[in-house]
């Protein structure tokens, strides 16, 4: 039965081209929109290297304190993360950073700019860099305040066209660093361990970081095992009813809780940092809708086309009904048919996915980011395919199911 | 076999209501072999979709073989249409997409059957009609006798007792129309098939063994 309906099936397809190719150009756009969307959410927070293990990670990265009449708010500040986050128990390691910022080198009378993250020694330990060349700075280096680097390779060719670069020195932000270690660039989405340029916090032009609450600092918490990571949160928010403010009539309150990276843009978006709760499934659940509504425009289009192409058969309904044909049957053959269109459809989304996310890598719009198909995407768009098969057919199906054979075979729709 | 009991049908729109059929009372017996007859609209296709299960009557019952199937789900009544009742159309309705052979084929498609069992089945069915030789020809390679006479192999192809044409030889000429009376005669002699048939030809009329006319929806002598 399956042999006949996936003839019957072709054949409509080839009947009119036109349709079909509407149907095929809707379903695959629609598809790359939606893979290269997913793909770019995996490499922003999916396991994606050095962050091997997200699993058992979190981070502070945005802090607020606010009192009666102000607050104040931006990334944590090195005073809490040196007190309160360090110092948690039960954790197996806990690093401090900055967040990247722009720095300026001259180079052979060039003005270049990078992207300079200061960091501790147990930065390195927590995440799983690839080392080209060379090795991290050590917990040693940054409590000797040692200006030594790590450079990316995007760094390496930019100043040293791509030659050993271990043992020479660097220029930035009008300080000079010898470099240690190259690493395989970090796409820029990747807040956590990306930049150009890494180098000890203890080589910070000032001091004046250290006793900032709101500052430009990250926490990174590695946990033992997954187990532990609702007990690390509790214990940070814990934790924040125990700093001190300098004028406590003015800040009285200070909000920085442990979280993945995707909670902390929940929380920023919809409370804008003032609560310690995430709820990222808001945020999850704005971006299902968001591509729930994208889909929805070319499934009524295929919902449209197929009752016009369903209507136009009402003959074949007739027949088939006359001759023993249930309406779930019909509807099945429908499904089936449109499933199959779909599927079809999917397979030239996902080529046209892979040259769209090979041509967003070669762009270099997102810096170093390397867009590649993996099984996660692939299963994603495959359940989008299979969603816009099964509820673009279903509809159709169904009108064509209430035809009554009589009317059908007059040639009547409903 | 088939026995109608003061049927009648009614078609209600927004404006009008239509009496197709009125005090319909008939009884088929098995083997049988009749014409319906009767000027246009006078409830003839009606009839014969009432007695092939295809519309339900708005009054009265309809019988086979002793149960009352009017009530019966929608189901139960296309189980029915499969294994006891075959068509054909004055205009023939084949799937043009399909070949010869698929097209034979789809009464048995809504059967337990194997691929090779309804094919076997559907070659069948084609040599009773001569039509071997055009298994993998699509209908509109056909001409209009070699058309109704695949109607009646898909018809006859799942051997149902009862065979309904709806002006079958309508659409042809009068030697072709020769032809399809001539396998519909062999059918009812050999196969004892029951055929009921509607047709404006007296000529075809008087082949068959019993006339049953209509007019205005009422059956008349």
């Amino acid at each position: 039965m399956l042999k006949n309906y996936l003839k019957t099936a072709f054949k409509v397809f080839l009947r009119r081209k036109f349709f079909t190719f509407i149907s095929l150009f809707g379903i695959s756009f629609t598809l790359v929109v939606l893979m290269v969307v997913v793909s770019l959410l995996d490499h922003a927070f999916g396991a994606l290297a050095p962050e091997t293990r997200l699993e058992r990670t979190l981070g502070v990265f945005f802090a607020r304190m606010s009192g009666p009449e102000s607050s104040v708010g931006g990334s944590a500040g090195y005073a809490f993360l040196d007190r309160f986050v360090r110092t948690l128990p039960n954790v197996e390691k806990v690093s401090l950073s900055t967040f990247p910022g722009k720095v300026i080198s001259y180079h052979r009378g060039e003005k270049l700019n990078s992207d300079l993250k200061r960091t501790d020694g147990q930065f390195w330990e927590i995440l799983q860099f690839d080392f080209l060349e060379g090795r991290p700075f050590t917990v040693e280096d940054e409590k000797s305040a040692n200006f030594v680097a790590v450079i990316n390779q995007a760094t390496r060719k930019k100043f040293f066209d791509d030659a050993p670069a271990v043992g020479k020195f660097i220029e930035a932000d009008g300080q000079r660093f010898r470099i240690v270690g190259v690493v395989r660039n970090v796409p820029i989405l990747r807040i956590t361990p990306y930049a150009d340029i890494w180098v000890p916090i203890s080589t910070a032009k000032s001091d004046g970081y250290k006793k900032e609450l709101v500052g430009n600092f990250m926490g990174t918490i590695l946990a033992r095992q997954r187990s532990d990571l609702d007990g690390i949160r509790q214990e940070v928010r814990a934790r924040l009813t125990r700093v001190e403010f300098s004028d406590p009539k003015q800040f009285n309150r200070y909000v920085a809780p442990a979280e993945t990276f995707f909670e902390g843009i929940s929380r920023q978006l919809f409370y804008n940092g003032q609560e310690a709760e995430s709820h990222p499934g808001k945020l999850l659940g704005v971006i299902l809708l968001i591509m729930l509504a994208f889909m929805l425009l070319p499934t009524l289009n295929l919902v449209n086309i197929n009752v016009s192409r369903i209507m136009e058969r009402s003959s074949e309904i007739g027949v088939r009904k006359a001759f023993g044909a249930t309406s779930w049957t019909l509807v099945g053959q429908f499904v089936v048919e449109n499933v199959l269109l779909t599927l079809v459809g999917g397979a030239l989304g996902f080529v046209f996915a892979f040259w769209a996310l090979q041509g967003l890598t070669q762009s270099g719009l997102i810096q170093y980011a390397e867009f590649h198909m993996n099984y996660r995407i692939f299963l994603y768009g495959l359940a989008i395919a299979l969603f816009f098969g099964v509820f673009s057919g279903m509809y159709p199906a169904w009108k064509m199911s209430r035809l009554h054979p009589v009317d059908a075979l007059r040639g009547r729709s409903l | 076999m088939i026995r109608l009991e003061n049927v009648e049908k009614l078609y209600r729109t927004d404006k009008i209501e239509t009496l197709a059929l009125s005090e319909i009372n008939l009884e088929i017996q098995e083997q049988q072999f009749i014409s319906v007859m009767g000027p246009s609209g006078c409830g003839k296709s009606t009839l014969l979709n009432i007695v092939g299960l295809l519309d339900v009557p708005s009054r009265g019952t309809v019988q086979l073989n002793g149960s009352p199937i009017t009530s019966y789900r929608d189901r139960y009544l296309a189980r029915i249409r499969n294994e006891e009742i075959g068509f054909i159309f004055q205009t023939f309705h084949l799937i043009s997409d399909l070949s010869v052979l698929d097209n034979v084929e789809i009464p048995l498609l809504y059967r337990k059957l194997s691929g090779s069992e309804r094919r076997k089945m559907a070659l069948h069915a084609l040599d009773r009609v001569a039509l071997a030789s055009r298994v993998h020809h699509f209908p509109s390679q056909l001409s209009g006798g070699q058309q109704q006479r695949v109607a009646i192999a898909r018809a006859i192809v799942g051997m149902p007792r009862i065979l309904l044409a709806d002006e079958p030889t309508g659409n042809l000429d009068s030697q072709m129309g020769d032809e399809i009376m001539t396998i519909l005669k062999t059918l009812n002699h050999e196969e004892k098939t029951t055929i009921i048939m509607v047709t404006h030809d007296l000529h075809l009329a008087e082949m068959t063994e019993r006339t049953v006319r209509l007019f205005d929806g009422r059956m008349v002598n």
